[in-house]
């Protein structure tokens, strides 16, 4: 049994085609709200047989794609420093910060690493101890308990010469600020499927409560995502508003608390900047100050530039799903996957290469 | 990914916390640091960045794909009404 191939047989997807026409019985403006999603729902043709009047937008769920440009400049002049070695996640290399990027600065000589888990940035740093490896972290709740258990695993074995840069960033409060700008009327969310596994579907309660808002967790195959929409259309069409959970074989109403109390032992919420946000109250994590040999800002004494982002680009508002990638002036024109100008045309999660890869005519 | 083998306390984080999960043939090594409830050799897990996040039961899996079955049929029923 693979438990993959059979979410996405013709043969379970195709009466979920059907039963979505049925469902949607009056218009709907969904978003949904992870980067995941929006590649997932644009490789399966999903937006292609979306019925009329079901309207669907990308939302904030990309992380490389909220970083601040201040944070790309930090991570590149990191990266410039004599005896630093700094790892990363892939989707990292090639975001531009105000001038440059980390694939720039390898290319001039920066000792940069691309890791596949933050557990293989930890044995770098013992393969390397006359350097000091920095983790650049970036994420949402599914991937900072492994980075948190990463540094207890550092502190454990008393590896020294290894940090976390953390800008890691947790779910909910974006959704907030978004959904407090009354020029975004929406009606529901489809809520992140691994985001999910950690915090719980029970976190989308809250939102349900404050917003009215149609809520409904699921996963990434052909028929997740047709069930999802089939009950965000079904809440909308019959008034009803709650959480729903299409994705329980990875989500709980509860989340995962074993990772949770990872995080909490290691990180503390903070205020963070979200590009095209802004700063958002309690959005972020910083590593406490019982760990704070392994943290990188404070290793470093990192003061955060002032940046702005490249002229012309819309990330910051089609992060916020106030516009779509069509509407960027830069959009397949100056900025595109070999030459990127913003940080939505580079991530395997960002809305502008879905678009470029998916979505064009 | 199924688990063919697991070392480690969940309770002790000073040590190796592992499981070998079996991939389409392919054995790999992931860490169970922060899964919702250690594993046993048999169970599925959900990984990411090398870390396992979620255990699954062999019975959870096959249930939930007899829902998937039971849903589909019923999608399909009024359509076939509708021909007959």
């Amino acid at each position: 049994m693979k438990y993959l191939d059979e979410f996405r047989d013709a043969k379970f997807a195709k009466p979920l085609v059907a039963e979505l026409e049925r469902a949607v019985t009056k218009p709907l403006r969904i978003m949904e709200v992870c980067g995941s999603h929006t590649m997932a729902i644009f490789r399966n043709g999903i937006r292609s047989i979306l019925p009329q009047g079901f309207e669907l937008i990308s939302g904030p769920g990309c992380p490389v794609c909220v970083t601040s440009a201040s944070h790309m400049d930090a991570f590149i002049s990191m990266a410039d420093q004599e005896n630093v070695r700094v790892a990363i996640f892939g989707d990292l290399f090639r975001v531009p910060g105000t001038v440059g990027s980390l694939a720039d600065a390898s290319a001039r000589g920066a000792k940069v690493d691309i890791v596949y888990s933050p557990m293989d940035a930890l044995e770098l740093a013992k393969q390397h101890p006359d350097n000091t490896i920095v983790f650049l972290g970036v994420g949402f709740e599914t991937t900072t308990p492994g980075i948190a258990a990463t540094i207890l695993a550092a502190k454990n074995e008393k590896v020294s010469n290894f940090t976390v840069f953390s800008t890691h960033k947790v779910m909910p409060p974006p959704l907030i600020a978004l959904l407090d700008d009354p020029g975004l009327q929406l009606d529901g969310l489809l809520c992140p499927g691994h985001v999910s596994a950690i915090i719980g579907a029970g976190a989308y309660q809250p939102l349900v409560d404050r917003y009215n808002l149609a809520c409904v967790v699921a996963g990434f195959e052909t028929v997740d995502l047709l069930n999802g929409l089939i009950l965000l259309a079904r809440q909308i069409g019959q008034g009803v508003r709650k959480v729903e959970n299409t994705y329980p074989r990875v989500v709980s109403w509860e989340g995962n608390g074993r990772a949770r109390k990872m995080v909490d032992q290691i990180m503390e919420p903070v205020d963070t900047e979200w590009r095209g946000l802004g700063v958002i109250p309690g959005s972020g994590l910083a590593i406490r100050k019982e760990y704070e040999d392994f943290d990188a800002e404070v290793r470093f004494d990192i003061i955060l530039p002032e940046a702005s982002e490249a002229r012309g680009c819309r990330c910051g508002e089609i992060l916020k799903g106030m516009n779509t990638p069509e509407q960027c002036p830069l959009f397949d024109t100056r900025c595109s996957p070999a030459t990127p100008v913003g940080p939505c045309m580079v991530s395997s999660e960002g809305t502008c290469a879905a678009y470029h890869k998916y979505g064009r005519d | 990914m199924r688990v063919t083998r697991v070392t480690g306390d969940p309770d002790d984080f000073t040590t190796s916390q592992l499981a070998e999960v079996d991939a389409d043939g392919i054995s790999k090594e992931v860490r169970l640091d922060v899964i919702d409830r250690w594993p046993i050799v048999g169970d599925y897990v959900i990984v990411h960045a090398g870390f396992a996040i979620r255990a699954l039961e062999e019975q959870e899996a096959k249930t939930s794909l007899a829902l998937l079955q039971q849903m589909a049929d019923s999608y399909s029923a009024p359509d076939e009404e509708s021909q007959s």
